[in-house]
């Protein structure tokens, strides 16, 4: 219904609010070029330092509500790494805190009007999830040796079925980076690329009569998705933090 | 994504700039920004400087200090459990120290009491038996009185009676000699 | 130009092919939550200790519906 709207002057750009753009003019985004990633990821790094340095200042043993808030935090993956990775993964516990805390904080901050998700580009997640993948493998290597290879050799199937189940194992731990950031990248695109469609049909009434139908329609479309993003936000952030929990404990313990 | 409250001036603005961005490089607007390899040495270069950032802010600072304030919490709620133990211990011992005190002090005034009541007893037996013995001995002492008077009185009735009897017999004319009348007088009181 | 159109014509119709995945994908997530609810109505006290398997069933649930979207926007914006 919105076919002839939109060449009149609906401006339909969801992908828009997704490109790396240079802070300081200039078109050409080089690596060191500071750019609305690096606004974003720097304010992020701002508020976990405001958050976890300057929120835990006073170590108080009855806590303020900053300091609860990190404390809230710190136990939330501690208890993750602890229940599901097992006790041993302790000592990873810093590096999968880092990652759920940047997810996090990205995430949410990605949610403020104008802002700039750097949890929605590909090759961030792909980043961080082939960062994973390559963590688990080597500590499993370091760990277990060859006997790490014993994760894709099931030794309860019958001996027939092995070699099958082995290379759809193999398949299996080669495709989790892949799901593993496209998850993440791919819930945070879609969800504000929906809001992007629907905040395009928001103004709609100053151009048609059907408008008066279809803006209010369209408001409330983006404050119920809204919503839904923000438990989207911190559950993808946690999906990620958990599986890589779960990867860690193949790694560790990786008897099938 | 949040741009729901498009003025006209601001959508005719905005469209402007799209116009002018699509202008600027149509190859990126046209496509997923997210496959624009060209960012993505940028995006990764400053994606690891905010992780190594954060993984050393929260691994040297914060991390250790909140696991410190966490474990320091734990030491403290227990030793304050421990202390409440204890002071719970030390109050049941006091009430038991006190009940005990009240009843070794009620016991104690019991012995006192009963001591008391037999001393008093003991005395008041003595003063009876005092009493009585002199009730006794002044009984005795006024029964020999009223006897003696008894007697008394009875020798005076003989001596009136045989001065009447002599009297009356001199009156009546006779003569008679004491000794009779006596005899007569003591046969008469006799009979 | 006849070509051209049709290319356009059947990125489209394949966008939306593309979409019917995410139905799949809610089907299963809704599966996972749903016997979730009745495994936790049968035995409440083992529920909280599987939230964790709940969240990490619905995530590889959800992980191909984001991929049936990602072919979508694939064929809308990148081919």
């Amino acid at each position: 219904m919105a076919t002839e709207e939109h060449s009149e002057g609906l401006a339909f750009h969801p992908m828009d609010q997704f490109i790396v753009k240079p802070l300081f003019g200039g078109e050409h985004v080089g690596v060191l070029t500071v750019t609305n990633v690096t606004l974003w990821m720097a304010i992020a790094v701002l508020c976990v330092i405001a958050l976890f340095v300057l929120g835990t200042r006073g170590r108080a043993v009855v806590p303020n509500r900053t300091q609860s808030v990190a404390e809230l935090a710190y136990g939330f993956v501690h208890k993750m790494v602890e229940d599901v990775a097992g006790h041993d993964a302790v000592k990873f516990f810093p590096y999968v805190f880092t990652l759920f805390i940047f997810i996090v904080f990205s995430n949410f901050l990605g949610l403020l009007p104008k802002a700039f998700t750097p949890t929605s580009h590909i090759a961030v997640t792909a980043f961080l999830a082939v960062a994973v993948f390559l963590t688990v493998t080597i500590v499993g290597f370091v760990k277990h040796g060859v006997h790490f290879l014993g994760l894709f050799w099931v030794s309860s199937a019958p001996l027939p079925l092995r070699p099958v189940l082995a290379l759809i194992e193999v398949i299996s731990y080669f495709v989790r980076p892949v799901s593993h950031s496209i998850r993440l990248a791919g819930n945070m695109m879609a969800g504000h690329a929906v809001i992007k469609v629907f905040a395009a049909f928001a103004p709609l009434i100053l151009i048609s009569g059907v408008g008066i139908a279809v803006t209010p329609l369209s408001i409330l479309a983006i404050t119920a998705i809204y919503g839904l993003e923000i438990l989207v936000a911190f559950i993808q952030a946690y999906v990620f933090t958990i599986l890589t929990c779960v990867y860690l404990r193949d790694a560790l313990h990786p008897a099938h | 994504m949040a741009n729901t409250t498009h003025t006209a001036a601001d959508t005719a603005t905005e469209a402007a700039g799209h116009a002018a961005e699509a202008a600027g490089h149509a190859a990126q607007s046209a496509g997923m920004p997210q496959l624009d390899t060209s960012t993505f040495a940028n995006q990764i270069f400053w994606l690891v400087v905010a992780l190594i950032v954060i993984y050393f802010v929260l691994s040297r600072i914060a991390l250790p200090r909140i696991g410190a304030v966490l474990a320091d919490r734990q030491r403290t709620i227990t030793s304050d459990i421990a202390a409440a133990e204890e002071l719970k211990a030390k109050a049941v011992e006091a009430e038991k120290a006190y009940n005990q005190a009240i009843a070794d002090a009620r016991s104690e005034a019991a012995k006192i009491v009963a001591e008391a009541r037999a001393e008093i007893q003991k005395d008041l037996d003595v003063a009876t038996a005092k009493a009585d013995a002199e009730i006794a001995a002044k009984t005795a002492e006024s029964a020999a009185r009223i006897e003696e008077i008894r007697a008394g009185a009875l020798e005076s009735v003989k001596d009136v009676a045989n001065e009447t009897a002599a009297a009356l017999v001199s009156a009546l004319g006779g003569s008679a000699d004491d000794k009779s009348v006596a005899s007569a007088v003591s046969d008469r009181m006799k009979g | 130009m006849e070509l051209a159109a049709a290319a356009a014509l059947g990125k489209f119709i394949g966008a939306g092919l593309a979409c019917i995945g995410m139905g799949g994908s809610a089907m299963g997530v809704g599966n996972v939550a749903g016997n979730f609810l009745a495994g936790a109505l049968r035995n409440p006290s083992a529920a909280a200790g599987q939230t964790a398997t709940l969240f990490i069933g619905i995530a590889f649930a959800e992980a191909l519906g984001i991929f049936s979207f990602l072919v979508a926007l694939l064929l809308m914006f990148a081919v």
